[in-house]
């Protein structure tokens, strides 16, 4: 189970615009690994020159001991792909997909039912794509991507335009995928996606790779500071300022709120006087780390 | 092989679910023969309804042999009313009233359907051509054999089944391959196809063999439809249309890969196909003969694949010509098929 994947100082250009300007980044065997970006900052195409979808115009992929552009059986046998336009036969029920693309890639029909079941479209198996919901769509989507039981999977923005309750839906069905040792690429523009899901992240923008660690050493990066705030009229704002540790004091209608790089301390100072009325405790996330890199508003 | 066999499904699963395709493909053409065949068959039958009046003695002592060719071609009623009978033809209930004046035969029709006027004259004269030589007691010395090329069940119906036909299997083979090489380009499944263990011959091969066989399904309803139910009457080498319809198919599939290829979307795909299929139709005698057509109507056709699937499938299903007939139609679809495939795949695209 598992494959490793390098890319080497991956180049894409189209006309003037430098899509891609030479990324480069290795994947671990059955590492969750997530390229994070907003739209148009080469994610994609990245992507694509990795599944071999495009031949890079400089640089080289490997997968194990393949280059995908070259399109070989046996190394697309091992690749599940999700691409981000639901790719389906027209008019075909959910099921008869499953059979169609598990056809493709020489699978018993047996695993259809076993892929239903772990999309959770086990009710929806005779129902046509089309009349699927964006969520369903999508899980159907990765139950074709999985549905030969791949070392490698491909997810393309699998939560794009979906809602919260679909998203985290899907999230767990994409934890799954990793469970069992397979690698996985994935890319989105979703921050506490990649947060949640990946173990490495690239955050990506105009084409290049600005940063590239698992998400929690991102943050720690950042050095950011924590905001903490409690309740209206739980603590006098010049009380909060005299603490120890905190750097700012915001004192609003909607509560006050303390700026800190020492949590700890100033949460003892608060459960001390006993002014932890509606507490709420704000770290750094992903988002913050992008905005930090790029200096600019977040445009997805 | 599994590629391709479950490629081929899905695609015919698709088709025969799209009512629309379906409708378009085989009841809207059948349509257009149920209104040929029914509208057109009626007045296609030649036979002439004559008021007798009186004795006629060219008609009445004619030979036997003579009496039964006048049976098939005239319908005769006998009356005693003259002025009853002309009325009858005015109105259009008759073709021609006849009554004997002394020696003279007379005969009076109507103008209106300048067809049957010209029969009736030249039916009577010469039966009364041929009543002078027999009073001379003379020989005949030339004589006249008349038979039509086509097979003797000639009737509207055996010129409108294949033209009718082959618009259909156009459109078909035409509509389908161009909306599905655009919606799939749209939908990402040619790229997802790409990145499946699957050679593109298999693609390829499976939507050429879908659409020979919509083409055999349309072939088959229409044949039986037309033998069933309008006396379509099929002559001796029609099973070449097999073949004929298979290198029609790769040529209009052909087109439609074209316009799948150069339209950015479904509808300038089906826009295209249109573009291209209705007019073809009308050029290639699908809808009327091209008999009368001008010069540069029939020079036109001649590059038109249809016009030669046409031709070829008259020649075998109703022109009683021998399977040799559909050879050259063959090559020549054939040839279209390859020039035709071969820009398109210069201008084919897997994604947008």
């Amino acid at each position: 189970m598992g494959a490793e994947i390098t890319a080497e100082g991956l180049v894409m250009t189209y006309g003037d615009v430098r899509a891609v300007d030479g990324v480069s980044f290795t994947v671990a065997s059955g590492e969750f690994f997530g390229l994070l970006g907003p739209n148009g900052a080469g994610k994609t195409t990245t992507l694509e020159m990795v599944e071999g979808l495009r031949r890079p115009q400089s640089g080289s992929v490997r997968i194990d001991d393949h280059i995908p552009s070259k399109r070989e059986p046996e190394l697309q046998r091992r690749m599940g792909v999700q691409l981000q336009a639901s790719s389906f036969f027209e008019r075909l029920t959910a099921r008869e997909q499953l059979d169609t693309f598990g056809a493709l890639y020489g699978v018993a029909a047996g695993r259809t039912d076993e892929m239903l079941e772990q999309v959770g479209l086990v009710d929806k198996a005779d129902d046509r794509t089309e009349d699927l919901s964006g969520g369903q769509k999508q899980r159907l989507s990765i139950a074709c991507a999985l549905i030969h039981d791949p070392d490698v999977v491909f997810l393309d923005e699998p939560t794009a335009a979906l809602d919260p309750q679909a998203r985290r839906n899907l999230w767990d069905v994409l934890r799954s995928i990793n469970d069992s040792g397979r690698t996985v690429i994935l890319t989105t523009h979703y921050m506490d996606e990649a947060e949640a899901l990946c173990d490495r992240v690239a955050i990506m923008d105009a084409g290049r790779i600005l940063e590239l660690d698992t998400p929690a050493a991102l943050v720690r990066g950042l050095d950011a500071p924590v905001r903490i705030s409690v309740a209206p009229g739980t603590l006098d704002a010049d009380e909060a300022r005299a603490m120890a540790g905190s750097d700012d004091v915001a004192d609003e209608e909607s509560g006050l709120t303390i700026t800190t790089r020492d949590p700890a301390r100033i949460l003892t100072e608060l459960a001390h006087r006993d002014a932890l009325d509606g507490l709420s405790v704000k770290g750094a996330s992903l988002e913050d780390v992008f905005l930090d890199l790029t200096g600019r508003e977040y445009r997805a | 092989m599994v590629a391709f066999k479950s490629l081929a499904v899905a695609m015919l699963k698709g088709f025969f679910r799209d009512k629309m395709a379906v409708f378009f493909a085989v009841i809207f053409p059948l349509m257009f023969l149920a209104l040929f065949g029914g509208l057109l068959g009626g007045s296609g039958g030649s036979e002439i309804d004559v008021e007798q009046v009186g004795k006629v003695s060219v008609l009445d002592d004619a030979p036997k042999e003579v009496r039964a060719y006048l049976k098939e071609s005239l319908d005769i009623h006998r009356t005693s009313d003259e002025k009853a009978a002309i009325r009858k033809v005015r109105t259009g209930d008759a073709d021609a009233m006849i009554t004997q004046r002394g020696d003279t035969l007379v005969v009076r029709f109507s103008q209106a359907d300048q067809v049957k006027a010209a029969t009736v004259q030249g039916t009577f004269q010469g039966i009364v051509q041929s009543a002078n030589i027999a009073v001379t007691g003379q020989q005949p010395k030339y004589a006249l054999e008349a038979d039509q090329v086509e097979d003797d069940s000639l009737s509207t119906i055996q010129f409108f089944t294949p033209g009718l036909m082959g618009w259909a299997i156009a459109s078909g083979a035409t509509f389908g391959a161009a909306t599905n090489l655009v919606v799939w380009r749209k939908n990402g499944l040619l790229r997802r196809l790409r990145l499946a263990p699957v050679p593109t011959w298999a693609v390829v091969l499976a939507r050429i063999a879908v659409s020979v066989a919509i083409a055999a399904v349309q072939a088959a309803i229409f044949i039986g439809v037309g033998v069933g139910l309008f006396g379509l009457q099929l002559t001796g080498s029609w099973p070449m249309i097999v073949p004929l319809l298979a290198a029609g198919t790769l040529s209009f599939m052909a087109i439609g890969l074209l316009a799948g290829a150069v339209a950015k979307s479904e509808e300038a795909a089906v826009g295209i196909a249109n573009f291209v299929v209705l007019p073809m139709a009308f050029l290639s005698g699908s809808f009327f003969p091209l008999d009368g057509a001008p010069g540069w109507v029939t020079a036109v056709s001649e590059v038109l694949p249809l016009k030669h699937l046409n031709e070829g499938m008259l020649d075998t299903m109703v022109r009683g010509e021998g399977p040799g007939a559909a050879l050259l139609p063959i090559v020549i679809l054939l040839g279209f098929a390859v020039v035709v495939s071969a820009v398109a795949s210069r201008v084919f695209r897997w994604d947008d």
